[in-house]
């Protein structure tokens, strides 16, 4: 069973999102994670892109796939995880804190599910 | 197995060049690279062994049996690569004159002869060096197409969804959009979500028939009429023409053009990834697109020209000349029946294997095949965890070259198996034994199949540490 | 007449049984009917011995020249005899690409050395396991440099003309500009790349150019560096034992034409092209990859990496569909690369030039033959003759000699590697000599 952390929301494209004052973290959910098996490569947006809703604006490697990063926001990248570039092993071992970009500047976001609304989602998927 | 640098030893060195008889010509010193490469320095003797090491590490069709779907590996003809290899071929210079070529010439000219009458193609170019190349090729003709009639607002490719990756990407770096379509239950294009995506937009439709599940479409007809009506082209993936040469003629089909795979179809050998050959035929009125040069005849010979829309060249000079001198060395061995015999005993063998497997084995799709059929293993893994990639391991302790797995993307837990013609029944019987063995053991010990092979020049390499940590290259 | 089957007429027999049809035709039984061709008009099939007279009478159709002066992009040098030997055997001939690495250890090792040799040659961190020929690496090079804000590709006149037409299909297919960067006295034109817009995405320079000159790349590094591009050299291996390495005069991508390492003239293939980057490029480099990794037991292994890049994986978003490339013709390289080592290399590459150097001494001695050009040269050079080109080449044609590439009416494009001996040339120079008497 996938572990849901609360307090995030999360994307029906399974990316979670967490909000501090007027910045915004994205990650992968641990569902992703499981999906995708073994990151190897994390390919990180430009701080100062601009993304819209919905956007594939990064993406993430495993050695037979190569999953899309679908913006749950729209607004301006403020600063990306470098650390991923490094360890993307990272988004395995502990997918909750290791956000992989933080956006600014929000001026829309699409439809996004509290952890209750998104476990149920899940169940739904099985 | 140690590398070959690392049995170089400083000071060794084979003699092969004699000494220089002119003066040495100085190149000035900012001219000169500062360090020397560090290439290996063996003897011949150690360099031979090297490389007979290494070919006792490889698997080819020479070895054993290597059912890789979708990938025809037939048997490779030994006397075409002694006619490749005639000097008169191979010390010929591309920029030669004409008039001293003419042999080239008309390998290229009577190899595309035969070729567009097997699929009812008009005209051909030998440029494109391998199956994705010709892809590409065959796209740009398209895009030119509707561009000189005027005709931009075609964006799109249409693509099944069990096709090669080959065909979105080749699609792709023409500018397309690739609009994907839905196999039906049947395994074949579903009809009405073809009429759903047909409009004003579509430049054209890639389609391999048979298509990677092993069946011919019924409906071909329909599906090129309901895209010629929409004004689109239908272009022919030549990757499975082993089933039908000789039978039936992509041309007929409503084909506009096509590309085939000599490597594949033609016998010509893969050589561990190429060089293969990718040669595309087109319909009369497609012809003037077709890459620089073509051939035609002046009074008394061959020579080479642009046709007068043409693309462009996608390569140096005229193509991957000496697969082609192979082709036409097989073209000529099997004639009209022996390519048809070919085509009707891939299909039998086919079948005949899989009536082998598939009382243990779940067909992706019931019924008879083509040259290829695939299976799922879905219920294998859910009752014994045991994956299509463990028995393809496990094939390997067996001396069985694996299927095609994980393709087409469609079927879960996918093997795609094809024998080809020039296998024996008694080979197939044997590799059927292997298949039924590993099945049961799925049952009794899958722990052994997840741990195989066991009997390789290695065991199962760390794909994920070696795309986490990249070692491209030896490290000195 | 021939064909390759395994089975006799009880065999087939047997087998619809098994299958439960009474015959081949009825596995056709999804083919519409209207569409099943009746006979092909295809000749007779033929017996081996036949179809070896067909071919040879093909091959006899050529004319084969004892004397090679004529490279522009195809170059005549001395092939060891341990490289056919290698690349002839069986299990590299007819295996499939490595896909299943446990039982291709051979395959993916000699691509391992093989990267390992290119990225040694061009002095490059990562090299991929081939492209179709040098033209169409050079497209591909291009491509990765290419994104969303540079568009455009910047190719020097100076290159070979088949890669700048290559090219301008690539791009056409790309929907990108391409600009093609003049010549000054035949090398490329500093001021004209100082000219090109904010949108370049790189710059691409044949080393030694077409006209067989030495181009200063440095400057063109630095030019285009400035410009925010990337820079792309399309370089001659064989020269690569002497000049200077693209990682030197600072390009970011290395690509070329491998035909000189150990391939034949072949009337223009199968050839190699050859493709290597820095290491921030890794991951934009289109095809095969091999990667060292350890096995289950921990022992050294080698597997196809990096495959989220390739068609199979990413489909329509992979940067290339490339899939076959040449991979006996990688392996060749190795072998010869192997069997020439660094000195011999070297020495190939220092004869080559050397030849080249008094054979156009030799021939600017005689009256009306000039170089066209001031810059250094390396194996090939441009030159005048006094007598129409296509007079003067049929003149040694008759003396079994394929003289240079006729560049215009009244210039040729010598080239000498070093198979051709000092008899040779002096040998070609008196026949020039004589035909240039006849002809004035």
């Amino acid at each position: 069973m996938s572990k849901v952390k609360e307090g995030l929301f999360y994307a029906k494209s399974h990316e979670w999102v967490e909000y501090t004052d007027d910045i915004v973290a994205i990650g992968l959910s641990d569902y992703a994670q499981e999906e995708l098996g073994d990151v190897v490569f994390v390919n990180l947006p430009e701080i100062g892109e601009k993304i819209s809703v919905g956007e594939a604006f990064c993406d993430v490697e495993s050695v037979k796939a190569v999953s899309d990063i679908i913006s749950p926001v729209a607004g301006e990248v403020v600063e990306i995880n470098d650390e991923l570039a490094d360890n993307p092993e990272m988004l395995n071992k502990d997918c909750y804190s290791s956000w992989i970009c933080k956006m600014g500047k929000i001026t829309a976001e699409g439809n996004l599910m509290d952890a209750k609304t998104y476990e149920k989602f899940l169940a739904e998927q099985k | 197995m140690q590398l070959i640098f690392e049995k170089s030893r400083e000071g060794i060195s084979q003699s092969i060049l004699p000494v220089c008889d002119v003066a040495k010509y100085q190149f000035a010193p900012q001219l000169q690279r500062q360090t020397a490469p560090r290439l290996p320095q063996v003897s011949e003797n150690e360099l031979s062994r090297h490389y007979s090491q290494l070919a006792r590490r490889s698997f080819g069709v020479n070895s054993g049996f290597y059912p890789l779907g979708s990938c025809t590996m037939k048997y490779n003809p030994k006397i075409d690569e002694e006619m490749a290899a005639l000097s008169g071929f191979t010390a010929i210079h591309p920029l030669q004159p004409p008039r001293t070529v003419q042999g080239c010439m008309q390998v290229l000219e009577l190899t595309g002869k035969l070729l567009c009458e097997i699929c009812g193609m008009d005209d051909m170019t030998f440029q494109p060096s391998a199956g994705a190349h010709g892809e590409f090729t065959g796209m740009m003709m398209i895009k030119a197409y509707h561009r000189l009639r005027g005709d931009l607002g075609r964006t799109k490719i249409i693509v099944p969804d069990s096709a090669h990756g080959t065909n979105p990407a080749s699609a792709a770096m023409n500018g397309f959009s690739i609009v994907n379509v839905p196999s039906a239950a049947d395994g074949c294009v579903d009809i009405e979500a073809l009429k759903s995506v047909l409009g004003d937009d579509v430049a054209g439709l890639m389609l391999t028939n048979p298509n990677t599940m092993g069946l011919f479409d019924k409906n071909i007809l329909q599906i090129t009429r309901l895209v010629h009506d929409a004004g689109g082209l239908n272009y022919y993936d030549g990757a499975n023409l082993n089933a039908i040469m000789g039978v039936v003629r992509p041309g007929d089909m409503g084909f506009d053009l096509i590309h085939l795979n000599l490597h594949k179809t033609f016998a010509t050998p893969h050589g561990g990834g190429g060089p293969g050959s990718g040669p595309v035929g087109c319909k009369k009125f497609l012809a003037d697109f077709l890459p620089a040069p073509v051939l035609y005849h002046t009074c008394c010979a061959l020579d080479f020209a642009a046709p007068p829309q043409s693309i462009g060249k996608v390569r140096a000079f005229w193509g991957n000349f000496l697969v082609i001198v192979k082709a036409l060395t097989y073209l000529l061995t099997l004639g009209g029946e022996g390519v048809k015999q070919a085509a009707q005993n891939a299909v039998l063998n086919a079948n005949y294997f899989k009536s082998l497997l598939e009382d243990d084995y779940d067909l992706a799709v019931p019924g008879i095949c083509m040259h290829e059929f695939v299976l799922s293993l879905e219920r294998l893994k859910k009752e014994t965890g045991v994956t299509a990639l463990d028995i393809a391991k496990g094939l390997l302790d067996c001396g069985v070259h694996p299927p095609t797995i994980y393709f087409p993307l469609i079927v879960h837990e996918a093997l795609m198996i094809e024998p080809t013609e020039t296998e024996s029944p008694e080979t197939m019987d044997e590799a059927a034994v292997c298949f039924k063995k590993l099945y049961k053991l799925a049952y009794k010990d899958p722990a052994s199949l997840h741990n195989s092979p066991q009997t390789t020049p290695i065991r199962r390499p760390d794909e994920v540490a070696a795309a986490r940590n990249l070692r491209l290259r030896y490290r000195f | 007449m021939g064909n390759y089957l395994d089975a006799t007429a009880a065999d087939q027999k047997k087998m619809l049984d098994q299958i439960g049809v009474s015959s081949i035709d009825q596995l056709y039984s999804m083919v519409p009917e209207q569409l099943l061709v009746d006979k092909l008009v295809l000749p007779e099939g033929l017996s081996e011995l036949e179809v070896r007279a067909a071919i040879e009478e093909l091959a006899a159709k050529n004319l084969i020249f004892k004397n090679i002066f004529r490279g522009a992009g195809s170059y005549d040098h001395y092939i060891p005899a341990i490289v056919s030997q290698v690349t002839a055997k069986e299990e590299f001939v007819t295996a499939y690409t490595p896909y299943q690495a446990e039982i291709s250890q051979g395959i993916l090792q000699a691509i391992f050395e093989y990267q390992t040799m290119i990225c040694e040659l061009t002095g490059m961190d990562v090299a991929n396991a081939s492209a179709y020929d040098g033209a169409s690496a050079a497209a591909e090079a291009a491509a990765m440099c290419r994104d969303k804000k540079r568009r455009c590709v910047c190719i020097a006149a100076t290159c070979h003309p088949d890669t700048i037409e290559t090219l301008k299909t690539y791009c056409f297919a790309a929907d990108c500009e391409l600009t093609i960067i003049p010549a000054t006295d035949g090398l490329t034109d500093a001021a004209a790349l100082s000219a090109v817009g904010e949108d370049t995405a790189c710059l691409i320079v044949q080393q030694p150019n077409f006209y067989g000159l030495i181009e200063d790349a440095s400057s063109l590094a630095e030019i285009i560096h400035q410009k925010g591009g990337k820079f792309v050299i399309s370089c001659n291996p064989i020269a690569l034992g002497i000049l200077a390495t693209p990682a030197e005069v600072g390009a970011d991508i290395a690509v070329g034409e491998g035909q000189p390492l150990g391939m034949p003239l072949s009337f223009g293939g199968p050839y190699l092209g050859f493709m290597a980057c820095k290491t921030s490029f890794a991951r934009s480099l289109p095809g095969r990859i091999v990667g060292e990794t350890t096995d289950a037991n921990g022992n050294r292994a080698f597997v196809l990496t990096l495959q989220a890049r390739e068609q199979h994986i990413k489909r329509e978003k992979a940067a290339s569909s490339i899939c076959s490339n040449q991979a006996l013709c990688a392996l060749t390289a190795a072998v010869y690369l192997s069997a020439m080592g660094s000195g011999g290399l070297r020495e190939a590459a220092e004869q080559s030039a050397a030849k080249a150097h008094y054979l156009a001494a030799q021939l600017c001695a005689i009256e009306g033959f000039n170089l066209v050009y001031g810059g250094e040269f390396f194996n090939e050079f441009a030159a005048t003759t006094p007598v129409a080109a296509d007079i003067l080449l049929l003149k040694l044609e008759k003396e079994g000699i394929l003289g240079g590439y006729p560049l215009d009416y009244h210039t040729i494009l010598w080239c000498a590697t070093e198979k051709n001996s000092k008899y040779d040339i002096d040998h070609l120079i008196a026949v020039i000599k004589k035909a240039v008497s006849r002809c004035s």
